[in-house]
């Protein structure tokens, strides 16, 4: 008898390499974390997909930030700026940035991650329109500045403003049941990493890879097209992008995947 | 709207509810030391049915977590649980009925098996399912009576 799960179950021993920078997948986990050890979601995949990641040539997803690299240096809106005339060279001034999001928006008094921030520049900055979510503007220009940080290990600043209280309110999401089946974020990623549901090997569920590239819709996913998936397959009702619950939920998942490299344009099957 | 059509509306809801007179509904279902005594519709549960439920995505999924050897030739067997085979070996029926009913009730609240026939479920259900358990009581009773064909030795 050859099942789907006759194959190894557990997470792989292998080092991910990326355009020479040695990538962290495994990492101590922070204090008050529910495992020991946080693993990238590279770990979990089969072999032809973690070498298409291993691969910038053949990785799909670095189109997405080509594309990204284009659009910042491309005017828009009234103000007649693109983002270069006020960063110059993202390289220099994105460098690692993308690891350290979502931070604490003073003036919203709420946490920004790197989407919402582009559109802050748009409006305020460039005299432009805020993406509309899942926009390929906004996908790629995420992509972009994510990949700026490739390697960097993530790690937020839970101290600045009110992040801490968003923290735990996305913990209280992250294992509260929803939908007709009553699954939590938990039920899967917890309580069945490593474990194959179906054909797809559960892994953590870590967001240090988004938006990532995915051989299944042939597309980028952005972390929060991701969770909304994730909660539709529970039979829920999907919170709005960047509503306060997955704004809550990407603190906490973020957190959840600290010390882990960077690793945006992920791929994924 | 005219008399007529009142008329056959009420006969249609009465045949309706005379099929179904003699279904427990979910809320109704007791789980008593881990079992379900009664047959949720007091009909006799179909194997091959049962079976189709069992694996067909968009009803049980049971292949999601379970493995079934006997349903080979199905892709994809998860490894989340415990395989199913030789299942009738270490359940009664009326425990089998239970499990699929709600496993939570039989295992505790920490199991991630969803209850099939239960509303005790998650919040923010999707709207068009609210008030819907996962499996009509007939598909219960047919996974059940397939379960428990699942003999060692098969
Ligand atoms: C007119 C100037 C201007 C333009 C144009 C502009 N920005 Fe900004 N941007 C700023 C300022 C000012 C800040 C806040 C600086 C700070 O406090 O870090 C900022 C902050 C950011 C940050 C956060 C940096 C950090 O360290 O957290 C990102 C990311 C960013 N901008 C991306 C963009 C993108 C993408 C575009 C184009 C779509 C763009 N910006 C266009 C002025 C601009
Ligand atoms: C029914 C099971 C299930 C539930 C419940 C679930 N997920 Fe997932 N999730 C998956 C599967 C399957 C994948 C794809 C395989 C993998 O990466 O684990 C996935 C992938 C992910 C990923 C991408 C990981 C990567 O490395 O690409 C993230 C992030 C994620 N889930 C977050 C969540 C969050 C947050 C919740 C709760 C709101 C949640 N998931 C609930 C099954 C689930
Ligand atoms: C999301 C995962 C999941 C799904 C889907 C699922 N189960 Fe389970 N099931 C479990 C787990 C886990 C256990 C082990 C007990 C526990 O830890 O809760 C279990 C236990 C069982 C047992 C007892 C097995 C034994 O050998 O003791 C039976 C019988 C069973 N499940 C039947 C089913 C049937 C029938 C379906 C579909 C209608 C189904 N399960 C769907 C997770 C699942």
């Amino acid at each position: 008898l050859v099942l789907a799960f006759s194959a190894n179950a557990d997470p792989v021993d292998e080092e991910l390499v990326i355009d020479d920078i040695p990538m962290v997948t495994r990492a101590a986990a922070p204090e008050g974390h529910p495992f020991d050890e946080v693993l990238s979601g590279w770990l979990f995949r089969e072999a032809e997909t973690r070498e298409t990641e291993a691969d910038s040539f053949a990785n799909p997803g670095m189109l997405a930030v080509e594309r990204g690299a284009d659009i910042w240096n491309t005017v828009e809106g009234s103000a007649g700026k693109s983002c270069a005339s006020c960063h110059d060279d993202a390289a220099t001034s994105m460098k690692s940035v993308g690891a350290q999001y979502p931070k604490w928006d003073a003036e919203a008094k709420r946490p920004i991650n790197i989407e919402l921030q582009i559109d802050k520049c748009r409006v305020e900055n460039m005299g432009a329109e805020p993406y509309k979510f899942d926009a390929e503007g906004q996908v790629a220009l995420t992509s972009y500045i994510k990949h700026q940080s490739l390697g960097t290990p993530v790690k937020m600043d839970l101290s600045d403003g009110e992040l801490q209280d968003w923290w735990e309110k996305g913990k209280e999401l992250y294992y509260t049941r929803t939908g007709q089946l009553n699954f939590a974020c938990a039920s899967c990623h917890e309580d069945s990493m490593g474990k194959y549901i179906r054909a797809d090997h559960l892994s953590q569920g870590q967001a240090n890879g988004f938006p990532t590239y995915r051989f299944n819709t042939g597309g980028m996913v952005s972390l929060h097209n991701r969770f909304r998936g994730c909660i539709r397959d529970t039979r829920a009702e999907m919170p709005k992008a960047f509503s306060d619950e997955l704004m809550a939920l990407e603190v906490y998942v973020t957190w959840r995947g600290t010390g882990l490299s960077v690793e945006t344009p992920a791929v994924r099957q | 709207m005219k008399p007529g059509v009142w008329g056959s509306a009420a006969v249609a809801l009465l045949v309706a509810n005379m099929a179904y007179a003699a279904e427990v509904a979910p809320n109704d279902v007791k789980v008593e030391d881990g079992t379900v005594a009664q047959s949720l519709t007091g009909n006799p549960g179909d194997p091959e049915m049962g079976a189709k439920a069992l694996a067909n995505r968009g009803l049980g999924n049971c292949l999601a977590c379970h493995a079934v050897s006997a349903l080979e030739s199905e892709q994809f067997h998860g490894d989340v649980a415990p395989p199913l085979d030789g299942v009738a070996d270490r359940w009664q029926p009326e425990q089998l009925r239970a499990i699929v009913v709600d496993a939570k009730k039989v295992f505790g609240p920490e199991s991630v098996m969803p209850g099939f026939y239960s509303l005790e479920v998650g919040i923010n259900v999707r709207k068009d399912l609210v008030g819907k358990p996962i499996l009509t009581a007939q598909q219960v009773e047919d996974v059940v009576a397939y379960l428990s064909t699942l003999k060692e030795g098969d």
